[in-house]
C-alpha cells in the first residue's frame, strides 16, 4: 500500500515484570525510537484476553504487540506459556476475518531488553507501515448496509 | 379489565421461532387465553391497518424474531417500536443476528454471482441476475434489494429483553410469558435466560477438567463423541464455556457438542474470544511452533466460534476476498 | 395500458411471497407473476465451513422442514465420505424421517392448507385459520391433534436433541440411539398415529369429498396442470421419503427417467428470470419452453400428489388402499388436479405412521452400533430426500480436509415455482374480470399456491419475510385501493 505519511498506531500490552520494565529501560536509556506504540501494563502477557487483541484492533490499532517474559522466566511460571497458545490461534482467527496475521506480534523481551524493546518496536512499525492502515470500523460500516 | 394485546412478528426468520410457540402445545391454550394475539402471520389473517391505528404502546408486548435484512423489516420493526410497550428480540437472530449472520464474512455480490452464474445446475447463457426494478414485456416488476450484512435487531430499534436460542425452548418461552403478565421482569436490557455458562448445568460437567488441555483437535466427522464425558476433555470443540446456560443442553443430550446458539455469557464481550481463551490457554505445548501447530487442528475458527453471533462480535463482519 | 394488482402479503404458508397481476383494458387479467423476494445466500456462507457441521447449519433454511435438510444433509455427508450407516443408524434415520413427515404434513393439512376446506375458502378471513378448524371440528379433536404432534414430534426430539433444528446426522450414522423403554413408547405413540392418519383421512372424505361443490373445485379446469411428475421411489417404484432414485414421469404417466442422486445435473437444470430471487428447476432433457404445460415443457412438479403420480404405488398397505382410492375418485394416474395435493399429503401421512411402526418393530433399532467411522478421503457428495414439500438436493465439495469448497442446494419448493406461478396465473385469469378485486378472490388465488405447501424460506435459501400487501394503480400509476392482510 502506498506511504501517504501513514503514522501506524500500535497498541502494546506489556507485563509488568519484564517488557513494560524493558520498555522503561528504553526510556531511561534515552533510545530513539518509533513512537507508534502505545503501551499498556499488565500483570503478565497470560493476562492478555484475546478480546483485548481483537477489541484495539475493531477500535482503530493497526496493529497490536503481546510482550512477556521470555519462556522459563515468567513471573508466575506459566502466564507466557497462555500467551504463547493464545496467539496462534488468534491469528488463524484474525486471517478468516481478513485481519493480516502480521499485525499482531508476540514477543519476549526482558526487563534488562531496553535495546531489544526499541528494535521490535522499531521493526513492528515498519512491518505495518508496509501493510498500511487498519481502518477496521470504517470499512466494515462501508459494507454494512444497502449493497 | 381488557387482555393485554400481544404481537409475534418475524423478519428475516426460517419459521423455526413460529414452530417453537406452536410447540407450547395444550399451553398454547391457556396463552391464547390470557391474551389477546393481535398479529401473528403465519397463523391469523390481520389487517396491517388496524396496528397502524393503533395508539403509541397500545400492544402491552411485541415478541419479533429473524434478523433485520431489508427495509421492510426495518420499517416494521420501527412501526412496532412505536405501538408496543415492550418490545422482545426472540431467537438468535434478532438477539445476535443468528446462523444468517454467516453470510457477512461475504457480500451480497458474492451471493448473486455464486447462485446465478457459477452454480453446477444454473442454465443461464445470458448471465441473468435478478435486479431491484426490472422491465419484463413491458411489465414493471421490482424486487428488493439484498444488503451485504445481516444486523440484529438492537441495532434498528430499542430492545427491552432477549430470549435466546435457535429456537427458544418452550419452557423459556413460557417461563419469560409467565414474567410479562405477572409484570415480573429484571433490568430492561436482560437475557432472559440463567447468567451462568453452559458447563455450570452442563450434565456431562462432573468430567470436565479444571484447566481445559487440548492438544489435538477431534472432529466428529472422523471420531464419534462419547456421551459420557465432556466434549472438551475428548478434544472436541464445545462452546459450552462461553455460551449462556437455559437450552437444557438439548445438543448435549442427543451426543452432540454446544454451537452456542444461547450467545455469550453475560461478562463475555465477544463470544469467539472468550472460547480461544477457554481452550487455548492451557496444554502441553511449550514452544511456539507446537502451540502453531496445535492452532492448526481447530478447524474453521470463525464458523465455530461465531456460528449464531457474528453480527454480534467486535469485528461484526469479514473483510477478506470482499 | 394495463392496471396492475399487486397481492402482498400472502398468507398461511411458510415464507414470503408477492403476485402482481397486470389487466388489461378490459380489467381482465393480461399476466400475473408470483415473485420471492429474498435470497439468503447459504450456498455462499456454507463455503469454508466443514462438512459435518452442514447438517446444523443448512437446518436453519427452515424451521419448519428443518429435519429435512438435515437428513437431506446427512447423506450427502455419507456420500462425501464414502461412508455407509450402519444398520441401526439407518433405522434410526427412517424413523426420525417418517416421524417428521407425519407430523409436518398434518401441520399443513390442519394449520395452513386445510382451513380452505375445513372453514370454506370463501369464509371471512378471521376463520380461516386453526382457530376456525378448532371451531368447526370441536376441541377434542383439536387436542387429538395436539397431542399427537407433540408425541411423534417427542421422538425427533430424543434423537435429535431439538425437534426445531436437530443435532444427530453424522457421516457413516448418528449421534443417539434409543433404548428398549423409549422403543416402547414411541411404538405406542406410532400407532396412534396410525389411527389418527386414518381418521384425517376420513374427515377429508366427510368434510371435502362429500361436498359436491369442493370435489367439483378439486376437478374443475382452473386448477389442472398436465406437467411431469417427479419423486423419489425404492427398489419397487414405491414411494419413499428417505432414498434411493429419483423417478421422473411425463403427463401421461409414463417413466421418462429414473436416476441416482449424484446424476441429478444430467437431468435437471434451473432457469433464472429476472424479476424473482426463486429459481425454477426444468427437465434437461425436455427443454424451458417457459411457463406452459404439457409433454413439450421441461417444467415438472414434486411433492404429495407429484410422488405418487411418480410411483407404481405407496410402500404400506393402509396407504397403499388410501392411494387407489384416490386415484379412482380422480379419474386415473397421473392426476393434475392442483388441489388434490392436498388429499395425496394425507395419504403420505398414513404411510409415514405405517412405516414408522414398522421400524420400531425392529429390535435392532435399539442396538448401540450406530456409527461407521469414514476412512476415505472426502471429495464429493449429494444426498437427496424427499421433503414434505417436495424432493430436495444437497450437493457438496470439500478440500481433503472436508472443509467445503462448494455448495449447491435445490429445493423442495424450487422444482415447484414454475408450476406454482402457473397456477396463480391461471386462477388470476379465472377468478379476476372487470377489475373487481376484494379479499374473496385473493383468497381463491391464494388458493391456488396453497396445495403445494411452499416454502420459501428454503426455496430461496432465504429467511426474510416481508408482510403482504395489495395495492390496485390505474393506468397512470395512482394507486385506487390497498388491500392489506
Amino acid at each position: 500500500m502506498p506511504d501517504n505519511g501513514f503514522e501506524p498506531k500500535i497498541v502494546g500490552f506489556l507485563c509488568k515484570w519484564c517488557s513494560y520494565t524493558g520498555a522503561d529501560l528504553a526510556g531511561t536509556s534515552r533510545k530513539q525510537y518509533a513512537p507508534n506504540l502505545a503501551g499498556i501494563r499488565v500483570m503478565c502477557s497470560g493476562r492478555v484476553d484475546p478480546t483485548f487483541i481483537v477489541k484495539a484492533l475493531a477500535d482503530g490499532a493497526d496493529g497490536v504487540l503481546i510482550a512477556g517474559c521470555h519462556p522459563g522466566d515468567c513471573h508466575y511460571s506459566v502466564g507466557n506459556y497462555r500467551a504463547m497458545r493464545r496467539v496462534p490461534m488468534l491469528r488463524k482467527l484474525l486471517d478468516q476475518f481478513g485481519i493480516e496475521p502480521e499485525r499482531v506480534w508476540l514477543e519476549w523481551i526482558s526487563a534488562s531488553e531496553g535495546d531489544r524493546f526499541a528494535e521490535v518496536v522499531n521493526s513492528m512499525t515498519e512491518t505495518i507501515r508496509k501493510l498500511g492502515p487498519l481502518n477496521w470500523k470504517e470499512r466494515a460500516e462501508a459494507l454494512s448496509g444497502a449493497a | 379489565m381488557a387482555k393485554p394485546k400481544v404481537a409475534f412478528y418475524w423478519c428475516g426468520s426460517c419459521g423455526g421461532c413460529e414452530e417453537a410457540v406452536v410447540d407450547l402445545a395444550e399451553k398454547i391454550l391457556d396463552v391464547v387465553a390470557a391474551v389477546d394475539i393481535v398479529l401473528w402471520p403465519v397463523a391469523l389473517d390481520f389487517k396491517l391497518k388496524d396496528i397502524e391505528s393503533y395508539e403509541p404502546g397500545e400492544i402491552a408486548v411485541t415478541f419479533i424474531n429473524g434478523s433485520v435484512r431489508l427495509s421492510e423489516h426495518e420499517e416494521w420493526v420501527k412501526m412496532l417500536r412505536e405501538k408496543s410497550q415492550l418490545v422482545i428480540a426472540f431467537g438468535s437472530c434478532s438477539h445476535l443476528g443468528g446462523i444468517p449472520g454467516l453470510i457477512n464474512m461475504n457480500t451480497a455480490q458474492q451471493v448473486l454471482e455464486n447462485k446465478y452464474l457459477k452454480s453446477v445446475s444454473v442454465d443461464n447463457a445470458d448471465g441473468v441476475i435478478p435486479m431491484p426494478t426490472n422491465s419484463v414485456d413491458g411489465y414493471d416488476l421490482d424486487l428488493p434489494a439484498v444488503w451485504n450484512s445481516v444486523r440484529r435487531l438492537d441495532e434498528v430499534i430499542d430492545v427491552d429483553y432477549y430470549l435466546p436460542g435457535c429456537a427458544p425452548p418452550p419452557d423459556l418461552i413460557l417461563e419469560a410469558v409467565g414474567a410479562i403478565l405477572k409484570g415480573e421482569l429484571p433490568p430492561k436490557g436482560s437475557v432472559l435466560s440463567p447468567a451462568k455458562s453452559l458447563c455450570e448445568s452442563c450434565p456431562l460437567n462432573e468430567s470436565k477438567p479444571e484447566d481445559l488441555t487440548i492438544d489435538e483437535f477431534k472432529r466428529v466427522a472422523t471420531s464419534q463423541p462419547d456421551p459420557e464425558t465432556c466434549y472438551l476433555a475428548q478434544g472436541f470443540v464445545c462452546l459450552g464455556p462461553s455460551t449462556r446456560s437455559g437450552c437444557g443442553e438439548r445438543c448435549i443430550r442427543a451426543n452432540m457438542p454446544c454451537r452456542g446458539c444461547f450467545g455469550p455469557t453475560p461478562e463475555a464481550m465477544d463470544q469467539g474470544t472468550k472460547l480461544i481463551s477457554a481452550i487455548a490457554s492451557s496444554g502441553t505445548s511449550d514452544t511456539s511452533e507446537s502451540a502453531a501447530s496445535v492452532a492448526e487442528g481447530f478447524v474453521d475458527p470463525v464458523g465455530t466460534l461465531y456460528r449464531f453471533s457474528l453480527p454480534s462480535s467486535i469485528l461484526k463482519r469479514g473483510l477478506k476476498n470482499v | 395500458m394495463s392496471r396492475q394488482i399487486t397481492i402482498n402479503p400472502i398468507t398461511r404458508l411458510e415464507g414470503h411471497g408477492k403476485i402482481e397481476i397486470f389487466l388489461d383494458e378490459q380489467g381482465d387479467v393480461e399476466r400475473a407473476f408470483f415473485q420471492v423476494p429474498e435470497i439468503r445466500g447459504f450456498e455462499t456462507f456454507c463455503i469454508g465451513r466443514p462438512s459435518e457441521e452442514m447438517p446444523r447449519i443448512t437446518e436453519r433454511i427452515c424451521g419448519v422442514c428443518p429435519t429435512a435438510h438435515h437428513m437431506a444433509s446427512t447423506k450427502a455427508l455419507d456420500d462425501l465420505w464414502k461412508v455407509k450407516p450402519t444398520r441401526t443408524a439407518k433405522l434410526l434415520r427412517e424413523m426420525v424421517y417418517n416421524a417428521f413427515m407425519f407430523e409436518d404434513h398434518n401441520l399443513h393439512f390442519f394449520f395452513l392448507g386445510g382451513p380452505d376446506f375445513i372453514v370454506g375458502p370463501t369464509a371471512p378471513a378471521a376463520e380461516r385459520n386453526i382457530l376456525g378448524v378448532i371451531n368447526k371440528v370441536g376441541l377434542e379433536i383439536a387436542g387429538q391433534l395436539i397431542k399427537v404432534r407433540r408425541e411423534i414430534r417427542s421422538i425427533i426430539e430424543t434423537v435429535g436433541g431439538k425437534v426445531v433444528h436437530p443435532v444427530f446426522g453424522l457421516p457413516g450414522g448418528v449421534s443417539r440411539g434409543i433404548n428398549e423403554e423409549e422403543r416402547q413408547r414411541f411404538l405406542a405413540s406410532a400407532n396412534t398415529a396410525v389411527e389418527f392418519a386414518q381418521f384425517a383421512l376420513k374427515a377429508f372424505d366427510d368434510i371435502v369429498l362429500k361436498n359436491q361443490d369442493y370435489v367439483d373445485l378439486i376437478l374443475s379446469d382452473g386448477f389442472i396442470h398436465k406437467t411431469y411428475y417427479a419423486g423419489l421411489v425404492d427398489e419397487n417404484n414405491k414411494v419413499n421419503f428417505y432414498e434411493h432414485r429419483v423417478r421422473v414421469v411425463d403427463p401421461e404417466g409414463r417413466e421418462v427417467a429414473k436416476f441416482e442422486p449424484h446424476e441429478y445435473t444430467e437431468f435437471i437444470a434451473e432457469h433464472v428470470e429476472p424479476w424473482t430471487y426463486i429459481t425454477f428447476p426444468f427437465l434437461k432433457k425436455v427443454g424451458w419452453k417457459g411457463f406452459v404445460d404439457g409433454p413439450d415443457s421441461g417444467v415438472f412438479r414434486v411433492a404429495p400428489l407429484a410422488r405418487l403420480n411418480a410411483s407404481d404405488g405407496m410402500a404400506t398397505p393402509l396407504a397403499q388402499e388410501a392411494y387407489e382410492k384416490m386415484f379412482e375418485t380422480l379419474g386415473g394416474k397421473p392426476s393434475h388436479h392442483t388441489l388434490a395435493f392436498h388429499w395425496a399429503r394425507l395419504v403420505e401421512a398414513l404411510q409415514a405412521a405405517e412405516a414408522l411402526k414398522g421400524l420400531l418393530e425392529d429390535e435392532e433399532i435399539t442396538s448401540d452400533d450406530i456409527r461407521n467411522l469414514p476412512t476415505e478421503t472426502p471429495k464429493e457428495g449429494v444426498g437427496i430426500v424427499e421433503a414434505p414439500r417436495g424432493t430436495l438436493i444437497h450437493h457438496y465439495w470439500s478440500d481433503e480436509d472436508g472443509i467445503l469448497t462448494r455448495v449447491n442446494l435445490i429445493v423442495a419448493t424450487n422444482h415447484n415455482a414454475a408450476a406454482t406461478a402457473m397456477s396463480v396465473e391461471k386462477a388470476a385469469k379465472a377468478v379476476i374480470h372487470g377489475g373487481h378485486v376484494d379479499d374473496g378472490l385473493l383468497n381463491l388465488v391464494e388458493m391456488a399456491f396453497r396445495p403445494y405447501d411452499p416454502c420459501h424460506a428454503c426455496a430461496t435459501h432465504a429467511i426474510g419475510k416481508t408482510p403482504l400487501v395489495a395495492r390496485i394503480y390505474d393506468h397512470t400509476g395512482k394507486r385506487l385501493r390497498e388491500i392489506k392482510r
